[in-house]
C-alpha cells in the first residue's frame, strides 16, 4: 500500500522529517506515536500534499505510484484520505455541497456515475447515523461553528463517504471526551477491514483501546525509532517517551 | 451669472444642455430648479483627482468623450434579453426604462394599494407638476454631489413612488433601466423619487442592466424620504456591460424611528462610481448598508458611502465586500459622521476585500468623524487572498484547485447576498455572481 523510504522534509526551512522509513501493508492498521514536535503531523501533511512542506529527500510509493508527484486532489481521488487534526472552518460553503463534491470527484475519477441529490442524501443519512450526527449538520457551513468534537465527527463522516484505501488520521482523538471518542472509533472501525489500510497518528494510547492497531511505531526526532505490536503503546503509556529518547541517544 | 468660468468639460455639458433644452419638461419652478442646477454644475466643474472625494477615480474617460444626452428610448430592447432580466419567482410591479425613459408597453401596470403612486416621472411632470414641487431636489445635496446637479439640470424622466401613511406595498417595485447598444455614446440620467410617509413600508429594486456592447454613461440620482416609523428596503443592482460608465448617487432623509436598508450590488463596468448618503434626522432612525462589488480586469468601481448621525439614538450597520481580479481596481470610502448632539449612536462598519490577482488593487478607507462623546462606533477593513488552509482542505477532499478557488470566492461574496431579504433576488444574484467570477461556470 505505502512504502516510505528515507523521507526528509522541511517546513519553513526547518528540517522536520530526517530520514523516515515506514511500510504499510494492505489491510493493516498502524499507529504512529511520539512526543510533541516529533514530526507526526508533518508526516500527515506531506502524505496529503500540503504546500509549504518541502520534501528534500527520500521517496513515497503509494499503490505502485510516486505519491509525491501527485496533486493533493489526485491523491484524494486515488484513495488517500487525511483526517485533519484541525479541520478548517469554511463559512459560506455548505457542508452537504462539499461532501457531495468530494464523493462525486472520486466516483468520476473511478469512471463511475456521479450520484444525484436523492441517492446522495440517502447515502449520507445512513453514514450520519453511524457518526451519531444530527441532520442539521447538512445545512451548515463546512465546520462553521462546530465544536471540537463535531469537527472530528465530520472528518470521519467525510472518510466514511469517500471510502479511502489509505486513511491517515492525524490526532483525531485530541480534544475529544470519552463519548465522542467512542463514536469516532466506531466510525473508524466501521471502515476497517478488507484492503483498507489505516494510519493512526496519536499522542496518547487511549484511542488504541478502541481501535486496536496491528503495529505501533514511535516517531521521534523525525525518524521512526522503535516499532512493535500494540503492547508497545501500553509500554509508552506507562513509561512515557523519555526512555526511548535516551535509548536513541545512546545508540 | 457670468462671473464663473466653466471648465472645458463642464462647458461641453452646458452646450449639450442647450441643444436638448427645448425637449425637456418645462414649467415655472422646474425651470428655475434646472437653471440653478446647471449653473451650479458648470461653476463647480467636473471633479478631478485633486478633489478628496475623487482621489482614486479619474474621470478622464468621461471628459474625453462627447456623450449625447438621451431624449427618449433610442431603440427597442431585444425581447428575449429583456425577459431574462425579470426576477424569476418574484411578483413585482415592474417599470421599464429604455435609455432613461419610461416605456409603458414593457411595464406591468398593477393594482396598487389605495393611494399609492408608482409612475413615470415624466408623466407626473406633465400632468401634475405641483405634486413634485418641493420634493424634487429636496433630499439630494447638490453641493456635495456635483453629478446630482447635472442630473437635475437634465431631469426629464425616471420614477415617482409615493406611499401614503400606514400603507404597506406588498409587492416589490422593480425599476429596470436598460440602455440601447448602438454607435451613439449616450448620456442617460434617470431620476428616482421615493416618498414613504409615516409608518409605511415599501421594497424598491433599482436595477441597471445593459447589453454587453453598451457604451452609455448613466448618471442616476435617487432621492428617498422616509417618514416617521417608515421602512424602505432598497436594492440597487448594477449589471453593467464592461464598457459602461455609471455615476450614481442615492440620498436619503430619515425621520424618527424609520429604517433604510440598502443592498448595493455592483457586478462590474468600465467606470462606476456610486454614492450612498443617508441622513438620520430623527431619533431612533436606523440604517443598514450592505454592499458587494465584483471588479474584473480593466474595470473600476468606486463606492462612497456617507452616513450622517445628526441626532441621538440612531444606528448604522454597514457591511461591504469586494472581489477583484485581473487588473481590477476598486475604491471603498465609508464615512460615518456622528454629529455633536448625536449621543447614544451605535455605528459599525466593515469592508472586506478579496484580491484574486497580484495586479488587482483596492483603496479602502473608513472615515469616522465623531463629535459626540457617548457613542459606540466600530470599523474594520481587510484586504486578503484566498485562505490557503481552506484551499488545501478542499483539495484534500478531491476538488481540483480551480473549483476550490471558485467555491471559496463564491462563499466570500455570497455572505453579502445572504443578508438580502428577497429570496428570488438572492437566487438570481447567486447565479449572476457565479457567472461573473473569473473561471465562471460555477452554478
Amino acid at each position: 500500500m505505502l512504502k516510505i523510504k528515507g523521507l526528509k522534509a522541511k517546513v519553513e526551512n526547518t528540517p522536520i522529517l530526517k530520514g523516515l522509513d515506514l511500510e504499510i501493508g494492505t489491510g493493516e492498521v498502524h499507529a504512529i506515536m511520539g512526543p510533541n514536535g516529533s514530526g507526526k503531523s508533518t508526516l500527515g501533511h506531506v502524505l496529503a500534499g500540503r504546500d509549504g512542506y518541502e520534501v528534500t529527500g527520500g521517496s513515497v510509493e503509494y499503490r505502485g505510484q510516486d505519491l509525491l508527484e501527485m496533486e493533493p486532489e489526485v491523491r484524494a481521488r486515488e484513495g488517500l484520505f487525511l483526517a485533519f487534526q484541525y479541520p478548517v472552518e469554511i463559512p459560506g460553503v455548505n457542508n452537504t455541497y462539499l461532501l457531495k463534491a468530494a464523493v462525486n470527484a472520486i466516483r468520476k475519477h473511478r469512471g463511475e456515475a456521479e450520484l444525484d441529490a436523492v441517492d446522495f442524501l440517502q447515502l449520507i443519512k445512513q453514514k450520519m447515523k453511524i457518526m451519531d450526527m444530527d441532520e442539521s449538520f447538512l445545512s451548515r457551513g463546512v465546520n462553521e461553528g462546530f465544536s471540537g468534537g463535531e469537527k472530528k465527527r465530520n472528518e470521519i463522516l467525510q472518510m466514511l463517504l469517500m471510502e479511502p484505501k489509505l486513511a491517515v488520521l492525524d490526532e483525531t482523538d485530541s480534544g475529544l471526551d470519552i463519548d465522542a471518542l467512542k463514536v469516532v472509533a466506531e466510525g473508524v472501525n466501521a471502515l476497517r477491514g478488507g484492503d483498507r489500510s489505516i494510519i493512526l497518528v496519536t499522542h496518547y494510547q487511549r484511542l488504541l483501546n478502541y481501535i486496536k492497531p496491528d503495529y505501533v511505531h514511535v516517531l521521534s526526532g523525525g525518524k521512526i525509532v522503535k516499532s512493535g505490536d500494540h503492547t508497545l503503546a501500553l509500554e509508552l503509556e506507562e513509561h512515557g517517551y523519555d526512555w526511548l529518547k535516551q535509548e536513541a541517544a545512546s545508540a | 451669472m457670468s462671473e464663473h468660468k466653466p471648465t472645458s468639460s463642464a462647458r461641453s455639458y452646458e452646450l449639450a444642455h442647450a441643444e436638448v433644452a427645448h425637449q425637456l419638461p418645462a414649467g415655472g419652478w422646474l425651470d428655475a430648479l434646472r437653471r440653478e442646477a446647471l449653473s451650479r454644475f458648470t461653476r463647480q466643474g467636473f471633479p478631478t483627482r485633486r478633489d478628496e472625494d475623487w482621489k482614486y477615480t479619474s474621470l478622464r474617460p468621461l471628459e474625453q468623450q462627447r456623450f449625447v444626452p438621451s431624449t427618449g428610448a433610442a431603440g427597442e430592447p431585444d425581447a428575449q434579453w429583456l425577459e431574462g432580466l425579470k426576477i424569476e419567482n418574484l411578483d413585482a410591479i415592474r417599470l421599464v426604462f429604455v435609455d432613461g425613459f419610461y416605456v409603458a408597453g414593457l411595464s406591468t401596470a398593477d393594482e396598487l394599494p389605495e393611494g399609492v403612486t408608482v409612475q413615470s416621472l415624466a408623466a407626473v411632470l406633465a400632468d401634475e407638476p405641483e405634486r413634485l414641487k418641493g420634493q424634487l431636489g429636496a433630499v439630494a445635496d447638490q453641493d456635495m454631489h456635483r453629478f446630482a446637479a447635472l442630473n437635475t439640470a437634465f431631469v426629464a424622466d425616471g420614477a415617482w413612488l409615493h406611499v401614503p401613511a400606514d400603507v404597506e406595498v406588498q409587492k416589490p417595485v422593480h425599476l429596470l433601466f436598460v440602455t440601447t447598444a448602438d454607435d451613439t455614446p449616450r448620456l442617460v440620467q434617470p431620476r428616482v423619487l421615493v416618498s414613504a410617509e409615516r409608518h409605511s413600508r415599501v421594497t424598491l429594486i433599482e436595477h441597471y442592466a445593459d447589453p454587453e456592447a453598451s457604451t452609455a454613461f448613466s448618471n442616476s440620482v435617487t432621492e428617498i424620504s422616509t417618514g416617521e416609523g417608515a421602512r424602505v428596503e432598497h436594492y440597487l443592482l448594477q449589471e453593467h456591460g464592461s464598457a459602461r460608465y455609471h455615476v450614481g448617487s442615492v440620498h436619503v432623509a430619515q425621520q424618527a424611528d424609520s429604517e433604510y436598508v440598502s443592498h448595493n450590488i455592483n457586478l462590474g463596468g468600465a467606470l462606476v462610481r456610486q454614492d450612498i448618503h443617508p441622513r438620520m434626522l430623527g431619533e431612533g432612525a436606523n440604517v443598514v448598508l450592505n454592499g458587494l462589488f465584483l471588479v474584473g480586469d480593466g474595470q473600476h468601481v468606486d463606492n462612497h458611502t456617507r452616513v450622517d448621525h445628526a441626532v441621538p439614538h440612531t444606528g448604522s450597520d454597514e457591511y461591504y465586500k469586494g472581489v477583484l481580479w485581473g487588473k481590477g481596481r476598486a475604491v471603498f470610502n465609508g464615512k460615518v459622521i456622528i454629529h455633536r448632539d448625536a449621543q447614544k449612536t451605535d455605528a459599525s462598519q466593515y469592508n472586506g476585500n478579496l484580491l484574486l490577482s497580484p495586479m488587482a488593487e483596492i483603496d479602502t478607507k473608513p472615515e469616522l468623524e465623531i463629535y459626540a462623546d457617548d457613542v459606540k462606533a466600530a470599523h474594520g477593513a481587510t484586504v486578503g487572498q484566498l485562505d490557503e488552509d481552506a484551499m488545501f482542505y478542499l483539495r484534500s477532499r478531491g476538488l481540483d484547485a480551480r473549483t476550490a478557488r471558485e467555491v471559496l470566492t463564491f462563499a466570500f461574496a455570497g455572505d453579502v447576498v445572504s443578508r438580502m431579504g428577497l429570496a428570488p433576488l438572492r437566487e438570481r444574484l447567486e447565479a449572476a455572481i457565479a457567472r461573473r467570477l473569473p473561471g465562471g461556470g460555477l452554478a
